[in-house]
């Protein structure tokens, strides 16, 4: 018998929970009312449910230790792992900050299936192109579901007020119901400050990389410099620039243009000297002047540097743009929002304005990304070499 | 001699370069408000007059170097270090909360990479997140972590400190778990061979071949957290460190302070990225690595 089964200490650990939540009784503060005076006919949640929950964690738990194919048993497992998480999600609903110790027990376990679940689907090793991508998508999806997940039934079942951390819950309804506002923002803050910025930045940044390739003086006085600069804290000068070009989003473009120049310069200085002399000896013998070397060869063999910079850059941009918001605006913009709705205490639109920035973040990271592959399908990070 | 030719003329002359232009654009950004000061004066100074007086205004739109130099130095030097209108009071402010919250991040940093290395469910799971948690503006949300936190009744270094490690354990995180994997082959069959376990493996080569690139991605994380510290002190009221002098100076627009707070913050850097570039060369000493 003991041949057949496949213990894994998370699905082992889960039954032990499960034991332990069945002990310790009562799920929330309400139940446990309910049972010391079962005339008064109080209220309480996981009327039906509470077996359901365990039930379905236990056999999840159980039924991954059979040695089923990994497909199965991560199926298994999901089941298992996020249908207790909704049930237990579902029915705290009106009963927050009533959770007691069964509740966590429950929790964890269902938490500790969906990591089981998570291990069986990283150890596979699909033979499929499509299947692996699938599974390089899927693992952190549910990763980030369960963080989502923890957020809101620790948030809900413990009562955390509403000022400290919101559930995630209330901050998607707050984004859904406040889209025309934060629409607003993101085009005042991203559209006109940061890409104008983005854009001027990482242009000059690279025009003048060129110059300092040009000549050799410049070079060596601007890379200590350059270098010395990306360690300072720029954003400081967010102030300043407020007050030389005014409240509205010419100062954050300007904010955002010195923060982007130096990581572009001092990337395309180093990629413009990675291509290797017996390339650069070829070109010579073709008899190619400067202008030849530099765009034939050494610029598409820079590719990966000045794509570094443009993704570091990326996530500076919106940053730069967003801090120098909080010396002064007109009443639009991200920064603007995020620190005026702290001062009102109004913490569920701050949260939403993040997770804006962060999607806007993720996905102006990933138009670098993918814009990256395409450019620079040759270089080995890529092909997959 | 061949160091003064490759690098100090070039810098100096560049840097000869900066001051020059600096003192062009402080006349030209200046000269509005001054030729609106003796209008009103009813003054006609003679052009070399009209300069220097461009360069001495007490609030000017852009502060002429020496005026910075001067302030930067009675600011440091000249009050005691405990006046709240002393930069070395406020640096320190800064730079404590910024060696917490370094040092956090570099901790976290490290278990961070130990546990992406040795665990694949990890390796998988959590990777895409540490890269997309940098997408997150995170100095935007920095005020709110301070107001939040000071309605909890945290206060004082550690909020700030939070901010710092949050930014500093991403570069750590990433050039750990490089540094962890970067042993060839070869040198992993050769312990191998020895039979050698995980923690032998672990302490006598992942950890010695990671040395180098951690000391790397200190560099960069020591400059992130100065950056955290700094803004993170925006929000506070303007009590105390650098951030806190430069919203003051913004807001009654000292410009000629706002700009000796980011030298300070320069000096700061500066001093801070040196530090660990020093125990990065101590360490490699130590451990027996010669000079490339």
């Amino acid at each position: 018998m003991t041949a057949r089964l496949k213990p894994s200490w998370q699905a082992a650990l889960a039954l032990l929970l499960v034991v332990i939540a069945l002990v310790l009784g009562a799920m929330t503060q309400p139940e446990a009312d309910a049972f010391a005076s079962p005339a008064a006919g109080v209220a309480y949640p996981y009327l039906g449910t509470k077996s359901v929950i365990l039930g379905l964690i236990g056999l999840a738990a159980l039924g991954s230790m059979l040695r089923l194919r990994p497909l199965a048993e991560a199926l298994v497992l999901f089941v298992g792992a996020h249908g207790a998480a909704w049930l237990l999600l579902a029915g705290i609903g009106g009963f927050e900050g009533t959770a007691k110790a069964p509740y966590y027990c429950a929790l964890t376990a269902a938490w500790l299936l969906g990591w089981r679940c998570v291990a069986v689907l990283s150890s596979m090793r699909p033979a499929e192109r499509w299947e692996r991508l699938a599974l390089n998508l899927v693992v952190p999806a549910l990763f980030g579901a369960w963080l989502l997940i923890l957020w809101e039934a620790v948030v809900r079942g413990a009562g955390i007020p509403f000022i400290l951390l919101p559930p995630p819950s209330a901050i998607g309804a707050r984004i859904v119901n406040s889209l025309p506002i934060l629409g607003e923002d993101v085009r005042q803050t991203i559209f006109k400050a940061v890409l104008v910025g983005y854009v001027v930045g990482c242009a000059a940044g690279f025009v003048v990389a060129i110059l300092a390739d040009r000549f050799l003086f410049l070079r060596r006085g601007l890379i200590p410099i350059g270098n010395l600069v990306s360690a300072l804290p720029i954003i400081g000068v967010a102030p300043i620039m407020v007050m030389w070009f005014g409240f509205d989003w010419q100062s954050k473009a300007a904010v955002v243009i010195i923060m982007t120049f130096f990581p572009m310069l001092v990337n395309t200085v180093a990629g413009l000297a990675a291509s290797s002399h017996m390339e650069r000896d070829l070109m010579r013998t073709y008899a190619s002047s400067y202008w030849q070397t530099l765009f034939k060869l050494r610029l598409p063999a820079a590719g990966p540097f000045i794509f570094n910079a443009l993704k570091i850059n990326s996530t500076l941009a919106l940053i730069g743009a967003i801090v120098a918001e909080f010396f002064g605006t007109p009443v639009v913009g991200m920064g603007f929002r995020i620190s005026t709705e702290v001062g009102r205490m109004n913490i569920d639109m701050v949260w939403a304005e993040i997770a804006v920035a962060a999607l806007a973040g993720s996905v102006f990271y990933g138009v670098v990304a993918l814009l990256e592959r395409a450019a620079t399908f040759w270089h080995p990070s890529i092909r997959g070499g | 001699m061949d160091s003064l030719r490759s690098k100090i003329v070039p810098v100096s002359t560049i840097l000869a370069g900066i001051v020059v232009l600096w003192y062009v654009f402080a006349v030209v950004l200046n000269a509005p408000f001054q030729r609106d000061l003796d209008r009103r004066a009813g003054e006609t100074p003679t052009t070399m007059e009209f300069v220097v007086r461009t360069l001495a205004q007490k609030k000017p739109t852009l502060p002429a170097p020496h005026q910075v130099a001067q302030n930067f130095f009675e600011n440091t030097f000249l009050r005691k270090v405990t006046s709240a209108r002393s930069l070395v009071y406020h640096s320190w402010a800064t730079l404590s909360s910024t060696l917490l919250g370094f040092t956090f991040g570099t901790i976290l940093g490290i278990v961070i990479a130990v546990g992406i290395v040795h665990v694949t469910t990890l390796d998988k799971s959590l990777m895409p997140w540490i890269i997309a948690s940098q997408t997150i503006p995170i100095l935007a949300v920095a005020p709110m972590i301070i107001v939040v936190l000071a309605a909890v009744g945290i206060t004082g270094l550690i909020p700030k400190a939070l901010i710092s490690t949050y930014l500093s354990f991403f570069p750590v995180a990433v050039g750990m778990v490089k540094g962890l994997r970067s042993p060839e082959l070869m040198h992993l069959d050769l312990m191998h061979t020895y039979n050698a376990s995980r923690a032998q493996i672990f302490w006598k080569l992942r950890v010695p071949a990671s040395v180098p690139f951690l000391f790397a991605s200190m560099k960069v994380a020591v400059a992130a957290s100065l950056v955290g510290a700094i803004v993170g002190e925006l929000p506070t009221g303007a009590v105390a460190g650098i951030g806190a002098k430069l919203l003051a100076g913004a807001y009654y627009s000292q410009t000629i302070d706002i700009w000796a707070a980011l030298v300070a913050g320069s000096v700061v850097a500066a001093l801070l990225v040196a530090a660990v570039g020093l125990a990065s060369r101590i360490v490699e000493r130590a451990m027996g690595g010669r000079p490339a």
